[in-house]
């Protein structure tokens, strides 16, 4: 590489960082002070986006387009800051009508209401603004190019690459030199504290959003001339804005700006190098760019957990407000569940779909289920649990096809695999805490999706593989229903029997105390560690099961839609009972079949759905049935 | 009672039986499923042709005296999702066969779930060229022509061109991958002096342009063959031009000229490249007049691509019925094979040796007119024209 293509690669990146670092921003801002995890972060960069290209094209505002505005600088600049004020209103309606209401849910909750609205608004989205590409237009009065170093570089991203530190001094005066600065610095130390000396926390709140929901639109809008609005901006983004959050440090926002800018110059110059020869073998750089911010987090959070200018949470007061410890169902509740699941395909013989949709419910429950168990008991959440799920999936599938193993032996040996990954990459994650644990997870769930994509020969790339189906006396669908629930069932008893062995109560123990349990003798780091690779196994079972129900595996099933799905399924069951991620991986998994059956915009009604649940029951479905469950008027009496 | 009823017609049928009178009064299922929330742009135009196909082929009195009625389900866009779906329409919906899918991945998922049930599909999008040839089974057919197809009819003209330093950019899974490992095997053959002085994988949908058109230029390429499509393309075409890359330099870029994915560039769209695609409002063949004017009656909107994929569909359904004479899937299978019928692109052909069907693509250049991209130049490739020798399918190809 010459000095030339150096210095153009450079800037290349700075502006691929630019609206990274503000969209970043924003989420951190957001976590910082209401510690929700916002997944419709994306959402928002893409409704920037969208919105400034109606703006300035003129589609629903004639008037906003006649009136000297247009194609013109001033008309750029005006849809810009626009469309980014729009959104920053966006988030308050999100933040004022859904997420207040659930401020008091157990933690991570509200990462479930943002989920749905990132499929109402996707969907929203398409109804809008059609299926089409949207380009916009160059940017006026910047729409060519300086010449430096004999490389032409585009005007508007000298722009972009000057806008970014601009915003990033607003911010940092606003946070430093302003009461409302201040309060924001101080409800990210200690909210409860805010709120006690008599601070207007909900205003504080949805100020922060506003902020939060106008720099992503602002992020959006400004990519106008450089990207077409199209309804997957919003998965693309918010996986790199969470990953260029936590590098620099939640919180954080020069932390933020300095991680944005080493992602974009990384992706910059892994495009830049290419392909290169080491010792005759092929490397190809630019297919890293797949999944480099990944890599580049894992290195960061393993050499400094907090990320580059984070630093360690400072006031928790968790163990004041942790559940009480879940009741092991008994078996009057559990027995006759079971055998009536066990009659199903005695008492409905035709019913071969019915059969196909409570496997693929059983499969997920026991997932779910291994997650609740890090996420419950152990107290750490992870993003990244299909990794074991799909690394099983492609281990069984593997010893199949290519060891030519008896599907029944590459089935159990399926979870040993997952388990060993889970011991590897739990290693690392459980030396760090809180949501950089949860991320680090997400990390090594992307390298191993990447390498699965990547690994034509072994893995066959992005086709996945076909032809895994089990043997003739397992072809048959209740067959292969009757392994599958006795399989699940086993593997969710030996979890929730595991809870109530010291084991587990060494777990509760690390969680709720770590002081505490450090000074009895537990050592806490090591029994997360066990419970990691545990949860990887049974993870595992779930995933290999999964592979010879369907016949085919693709990379997907390691992807971060499967493991968002097992948040999801566990958040809405509820968090704080045993049953709830059994209960929530049925509801999920029934609504999603149902509902794309029977609407067209499935994924907004699913959404709705999942919304209305959320506000209804902020325990999770089975936390809420257990509330109403004890008012009723004789169980009131007898208690 | 009902699914008594069609079992008693299938083993009727299967036995050379006469079908009850009962069962021929009700329309004839077949089931479709897609990617419609993944992939919108694509397949909301092939959701229309179908509907239009459907409509036509019923208008006309149905096939085998019965209606035909789509069962349609969105597949949820992952290959697990898209197998239970298809599982439903087989065991609840009753469908006689199945039909549809666009990423090759669910394609293929669903081809082997379709060996498995022994039951007939025609994959209508998706690309892959496995689908027919190293991972292929008896019951899968598929319409479009494939990766391969459509680079080799690219290659020609990127012959004549006599380019020695080629660059090479793709979307990184297997469709940008086969594309690209296509095009030099086909090229080099031909031209062993060409050489590849560049190559840019592209995560899908997150390409960083701007650096990649850097990389490229900074190589020096004389012709650059891209596989790049939808907002890749977008972003691609614009740091490009903005950037000067695209001056004296040749491309080529599959599927670039649909209607899809060259329209939202406007007045951007690049000049002179060598793409394949559907110029839908200077085709003049009769086939394709009727087809366009019965389209644009019911949707006031005129027809991308995906349309007339839709509406090929349907017909390659409609004349395998009919050529079978029953819902028997081994009929239905063998009348599948080497099946000819009409679409708006011509007669096509599903050849029993591979069962991809002939149906070609045009190839021309891109230009600019009243502010949209259009295609110029451009000629209709028959498929079977770009199709590698039988011996070399007959390798490839499991026998089963």
């Amino acid at each position: 590489m010459t000095f030339a293509s150096f210095i153009a690669q450079l800037l290349n990146g700075l502006a691929g960082a630019s609206s990274l670092f503000m969209v970043a921003a924003g989420l951190s801002l957001i976590f910082g002070v209401t510690r929700i995890v916002n997944f419709a972060h994306g959402s928002l960069y893409m409704l920037g986006l969208y919105g400034a290209y109606t703006l300035l094209e003129g589609l629903v505002t004639p008037l906003f387009a006649f009136g000297g505005f247009g194609r013109t600088s001033l008309g750029f600049w005006a849809a810009v800051v626009l469309s980014a004020l729009l959104v920053g209103l966006v988030g308050v309606a999100i933040e004022v009508l859904i997420l207040r209401r659930i401020y008091h849910a157990p933690e991570l909750f509200q990462l479930l209401a943002t989920f749905a609205v990132v499929l109402v608004i996707k969907d929203i989205a398409l109804a809008i603004w059609g299926p089409e590409d949207l380009v916009g237009p160059r940017a006026p009065g910047l729409d060519s190019t300086v010449v430096i170093l004999d490389r032409h570089v585009p005007q508007y991203d000298l722009a972009l690459i000057v806008i970014a530190p601009l915003v990033l001094l607003a911010l940092w005066l606003a946070l430093t030199r302003t009461r409302w600065g201040a309060l924001v610095r101080a409800a990210t130390q200690d909210r409860e504290m805010v709120g006690a000396l008599g601070v207007n926390e909900a205003w504080l709140f949805t100020g922060v959003f506003f902020i939060g929901s106008v720099l992503a639109g602002l992020g959006g809008a400004l990519q106008l001339p450089r990207e077409p609005a199209h309804l997957g901006l919003d998965l693309a983004l918010i996986a790199d804005a969470f990953v260029v959050t936590v590098v620099g440090g939640l919180g954080s926002v020069p932390g933020a700006f300095l991680a944005a800018i080493l992602i974009g110059v990384v992706k910059a110059f892994c495009v830049a190098i290419g392909t290169q020869e080491f010792v005759g073998l092929e490397v190809s750089f630019s297919r890293l760019t797949l999944v480099v911010e990944f890599l580049v987090m894992a290195v960061v959070l393993i050499v400094r957990p907090y990320g580059l200018l984070g630093r360690p949470p400072a006031t928790q007061r968790l163990a004041a407000e942790s559940a009480s410890p879940p009741r092991l169902p008994r078996w009057p509740a559990w027995a006759p569940a079971l055998v009536l699941l066990a009659l199903v395909p005695l008492a409905m013989p035709s019913d071969r779909y019915l059969l196909v949709l409570l496997t693929d419910i059983f499969i997920f429950a026991l997932f779910a289920v291994s997650l609740h168990v890090l996420m419950g008991p152990s107290g750490m959440v992870s993003f990244g649990h299909a990794a074991y799920f799909g690394i099983a999936a492609y281990a069984a599938a593997l010893m199949l096809k290519r060891a030519a193993l008896p599907m029944e032996v590459s089935l159990l040996l399926a979870p040993v695999a997952a388990g060993g990954f889970a011991l590897l990459f739990g290693w690392f994650c459980v030396r760090l805490s809180g949501v950089y644990l949860a991320m680090l997870t997400l990390a090594f769930a992307q390298i191993a999706w990447s390498v699965i994509f990547q690994w034509d020969s072994f893995t066959g790339g992005s086709n996945g593989m076909i032809g895994i189906w089990p043997p003739s006396w397992l072809a048959s669908k209740s067959a292969y229903y009757w392994l599958a629930l006795a399989l699940c069932a086993l593997g969710i008893a030996f979890l929730w029997r595991m809870l109530y062995a010291p084991f587990g109560y060494s777990l509760r123990a690390g969680r709720d105390s770590p002081l505490r349990a450090e000074a009895i003798g537990i050592n806490v780091r090591r029994q997360q560690w066990f419970a990691f690779t545990v949860a990887g196994a049974l993870a595992g079972l779930a995933g290999g099961l999964y592979a010879f129900s369907k016949g085919s595996i693709s990379p997907e099933l390691s992807s971060i839609a499967q493991s968002t799905d097992a948040l999801v399924m566990v958040l809405l069951g509820g968090v704080q009972t045993l049953t709830g991620p059994v209960a929530g991986a049925g509801v999920f998994t029934w609504l999603k079949d149902e509902l794309a059956r029977h609407t067209e915009f499935w994924r907004a009604m699913l959404g709705l759905v999942i919304l209305a649940l959320v506000l209804l029951f902020p325990q999770g479905i089975a936390g809420g049935a257990r509330l109403l469950w004890d008012r009723l008027p004789w169980r009131r009496q007898t208690a | 009672m009902k699914r008594r009823t069609v079992l008693a017609l299938a083993s009727g049928a299967a036995a050379g039986l006469a079908l009850p009178v009962r069962a021929q009064q009700g329309a004839i299922k077949l089931g479709e499923l897609n990617s419609y929330k993944v992939f919108p742009a694509f397949l909301e135009p092939y959701r229309k042709g179908w509907e239009l196909a459907v409509e036509e082929v019923n208008a006309a009195g149905g096939v085998l005296g019965r209606k035909l009625e789509i069962v349609s389900r969105d597949d949820g866009g992952t290959p697990g999702d898209a197998v239970r779906v298809a599982e439903e329409l087989l065991s609840r919906e009753q469908v006689s066969f199945l039909l549809g899918t666009f990423a090759s991945h669910i394609g293929l998922a669903v081809s082997d779930f379709a060996r498995q049930r022994k039951t007939l599909f025609i994959a209508a999008e998706p690309l892959t060229d496995k689908i027919v040839w190293d991972q292929g089974n008896q019951y899968t057919f598929r319409l479009r022509p494939s990766t391969y197809m459509q680079t080799a009819m690219l290659v020609p003209d990127a012959v004549k061109l006599k380019k020695k330093r080629w660059a090479a950019v793709y979307p990184n899974y297997e469709y940008g991958q086969s594309a690209t490992a296509a095009f030099k095997k086909l090229l080099q053959a031909q031209q062993p002096d060409a050489s590849f002085v560049a190559e840019q994988a592209a995560p899908l949908g997150k390409i960083e342009a701007g650096a990649v058109a850097q990389a490229l230029a900074d190589a020096k390429p004389e012709a650059i063959f891209s596989s790049l499509f939808g907002a890749d393309l977008a972003k691609f075409v614009r740091e490009g031009n903005q950037r000067g890359l695209f001056k004296g330099i040749e491309v080529f870029n599959l599927l670039a000229g649909e209607p899809e994915y060259l329209d939202p560039l406007k007045e951007e769209a690049p000049k002179g490249w060598y793409v394949t695609g559907y110029p839908w409002n200077e085709i003049k063949t009769p086939e394709h007049t009727k087809f366009l004017k019965a389209y644009q009656a019911k949707y006031n909107d005129y027809p991308r691509l995906g349309s007339v994929v839709g509406y090929s569909t349907i017909l390659s359904a409609a004349a395998a019925i009919k050529k079978a004479g029953a819902l028997d899937q081994e009929k239905l299978v063998a009348a599948m094979s080497g099946l000819s019928h009409g679409t708006p692109f011509g007669d096509i052909t599903y050849r029993a040796l591979d069962h991809q069907s002939t149906m070609g693509a045009y190839v021309g250049r891109l230009d600019v007119k009243d502010g949209k991209g259009v295609m110029v130049d451009w000629r209709y490739v028959d498929g079977k024209d770009a199709l590698p020798p039988d011996a070399e399918v007959r390798r490839m190809r499991p026998t089963n």
